[in-house]
């Protein structure tokens, strides 16, 4: 299991990277989607895979660890907010500066 | 020991934002009001806890009760109230600036947006938990896109998309350094890993270490140091004059971050426990910074760009005084932290009072001075003598003293003096030469010839500057005189709060403090169990 959890974090973090890179601001936004999939699955794994325990501390009893899926409750919230607003941001900036290039060319500032 | 009224600042923001959101249709003067009381509330309560925290003593509070390691924890010693101190002058003087100025008025929610600001500037710096950081740092990030965009416009769209996409990266990578440092340890609290990371096996280590350089990189994005640097100066220079303001102080959070987690390495023996073989690193990224700050200094065709490099240059110069991980040298950066951040907060506020009294703005271009030189002149003198580091103001006071102690150090540490020196006093001439440029175009030198006619009128715009902005602004620049007038009991305040940094006992004492004894023993078997 380890394995496979590895790889899809892997994978899902290689594919924000590559989206992230790209220079229009639709794929800019799903490649930071893509990317907080993999932190927050990541975060999910830091403590520990366990499978088939409840995470509580019973006397005796194997458990898993309870602290990393309250953090990635946590993370999931603020980062489902900021794709959001960034979303909002980009169609603003769509509609405001007339195009979806993200590293169009500042110039000398009009305005 | 513990205050039950530390949670004051945190809660009073919250609460009046909330309000403000609520309360979106009050008349606009109602909510400065609102918005004033609250800002003035949180400088008084960072007051308090400047005094009570500067015998010495590191305050602790159990939020709701739960004791550490497994609650949260709110931690004030004297970095912490000297950074509270210093939002709630910030704060103040901004809002004050934003309130006469009509910045507010070009849009809803400002006044909301500002106290959520506030909330989570100090939520980061009171915490001591590290996702209750990266918590606090979104609150802190999330109301500064809404103030960043405040008032719209193509230019401030642009920063902003930039600005938000690197900082959500940003925040990703903070995940990732949490829980790497989690899984290596078993702990957030700030105060356990303390004394946790010094217990680690060699494999762990290396997990947590590699955490702690990937947290580094978000706090060096936020502090924008080069290469991560190519969100600030497009923000600084679109936000409007107060927000700029403001901003001055969220890359001294991301410096402040770099030196809680600097301060919870243990020590290896290794000569310096603070920074150990950082300081070449830092070093580095020091050098870097001032060279790229002081260029692009040079290179702005606006004010306003030009302060953004000088906000990034400071930065450069504070991180020269950490570097060598000496008390001297923490304290130096210590004063000259108080000091950037005001003045450069200042020099926003008053490019924006040059620039509404000019046709061309803040455009570095011969064109009609402002009608009010005689009153932004002697100011802008006064900014730029501080900010460039000469004598009699605090920018030189600051500057000569981290020099100074990053020579001392070259007894006990790595010889990186030279580098230093050159970098600083290089760039501090470069500066010279930039802010003369600027204010000769700006306010000395006009368009053709000059005409007697157009000197017999000089009172005739008068009216066109708001005295209270005027006010706002004169205050923030008027600190560096202060600053060099108490110097004496202002030295020594930093000097005492890099002792507390570098010895991070008294920190783990307060926090370990909270907990009930046996409980807190367990915790600890139950967590190497793990």
């Amino acid at each position: 299991m380890e394995w496979l959890v590895a790889t899809m974090i892997g994978l899902l973090i290689g594919c924000g990277i590559y989206l992230l890179l790209r220079s229009r601001s639709f794929p800019v936004v799903l490649g930071l989607l893509l990317l907080s999939y993999g932190v927050n699955l990541f975060v999910f794994a830091a403590g520990g895979l366990r499978v088939n325990q409840p995470p509580l501390i019973a006397s005796g009893q194997p458990y898993a660890d309870p602290l990393p899926q309250a953090l990635v409750l946590t993370a999931i919230v603020i980062g489902f907010a900021m794709t959001a607003f960034v979303l909002m941001l980009a169609l603003r900036a769509l509609s405001e500066l007339g195009s979806d290039r993200v590293d169009e060319r500042q110039g000398d500032e009009e305005s | 020991m513990s205050v039950p009224s530390m949670p004051l600042p945190l809660l009073l923001p919250l609460a009046l934002g909330a309000l403000l959101l609520v309360g979106a249709r009050l008349p606009l003067s109602v909510q400065r009001f609102i918005g004033l009381l609250g800002t003035l509330c949180v400088l008084a309560a960072a007051l308090d806890l400047l005094a009570l925290t500067a015998q010495g003593d590191v305050l602790a509070t159990a939020i709701g009760g739960w004791p550490p390691p497994f609650g949260i924890v709110l931690v004030c010693d004297r970095l912490s109230a000297l950074m509270l101190t210093l939002t709630g002058l910030l704060g103040t003087a901004a809002l004050f600036y934003a309130s006469s100025g009509g910045a507010d008025a070009s849009g809803r929610h400002f006044h909301a947006l500002f106290q959520f600001q506030l909330f989570g500037l100090v939520g980061a710096f009171l915490t001591g938990d590290l996702f209750n950081l990266f918590v606090f740092f979104e609150v802190l990030l999330i109301a500064s896109y809404g103030l960043l965009m405040h008032g719209g416009g193509p230019a401030r769209t642009r920063a902003a998309l930039h600005y938000v996409v690197l900082n959500l990266v940003g925040s990703s990578l903070f995940l990732l350094g949490a829980a790497l440092i989690y899984a290596a340890t078993g702990t957030l609290n700030l105060a356990d890993l303390a004394v946790r990371l010094g217990q680690l096996t060699p494999a762990d280590a290396r997990l947590a270490g590699a955490g702690g350089l990937l947290l580094f990189t978000v706090f060096a994005l936020k502090a924008a140091l080069p290469p991560l640097h190519a969100w600030m100066v497009p923000a600084y220079a679109a936000a409007s004059a107060p927000v700029a303001a403001l901003f001055a102080i969220l890359t001294k959070v991301g410096l402040y971050a770099m030196l809680r987690l600097l301060s919870l390495v243990p020590d290896t023996g290794s000569g310096s426990a603070f920074v150990g073989s950082a300081t070449w690193l830092l070093t580095g990224a020091a050098v870097l910074t001032i060279t790229a700050g002081t260029l692009g200094a040079l290179a702005s065709t606006r004010l306003g760009t030009m302060i953004g490099y000088l906000v990034m240059l400071s930065m450069g110069t504070l991180l020269a005084g950490i570097a060598p991980g000496t008390a001297q040298g923490l304290a130096a950066a210590l004063y000259y932290l108080v000091h950037t951040t005001l003045i450069t907060a200042g020099l926003f506020l008053l490019a924006d009072l040059i620039a509404s009294g000019r046709a061309q703005g803040d455009r570095l271009v011969i064109g009609d001075p402002p009608r009010d030189a005689r009153i932004l002149a002697p100011l802008f003198l006064l900014g730029a003598i501080a900010i460039a580091g000469l004598p009699p103001l605090s920018g030189f006071l600051g500057k000569a003293w981290i020099l100074i102690a990053v020579q001392d150090s070259a007894a006990t540490g790595p010889a990186v003096w030279p580098w230093i020196w050159v970098a600083v006093l290089g760039s501090s001439f470069v500066v010279l030469l930039g802010l003369s440029r600027a204010g000769t175009l700006l306010l000395w030198r006009r368009r053709g010839a000059v005409s007697p006619g157009a000197r017999a009128n000089p009172d005739g715009g008068r009216s066109g500057l708001a005295r209270p902005a005027l006010v706002g602004t004169s205050a923030l620049l008027a600190a560096s005189p202060l600053l060099m007038l108490f110097a004496g009991p202002l030295t020594g305040f930093t000097l005492a709060t890099a002792r507390q940094i570098l010895d991070n006992g008294e920190y783990v004492a307060a926090v370990a403090g909270l907990a009930p004894q046996s409980h807190a023993s367990d915790a600890r078997e139950e967590g190497t169990d793990r």
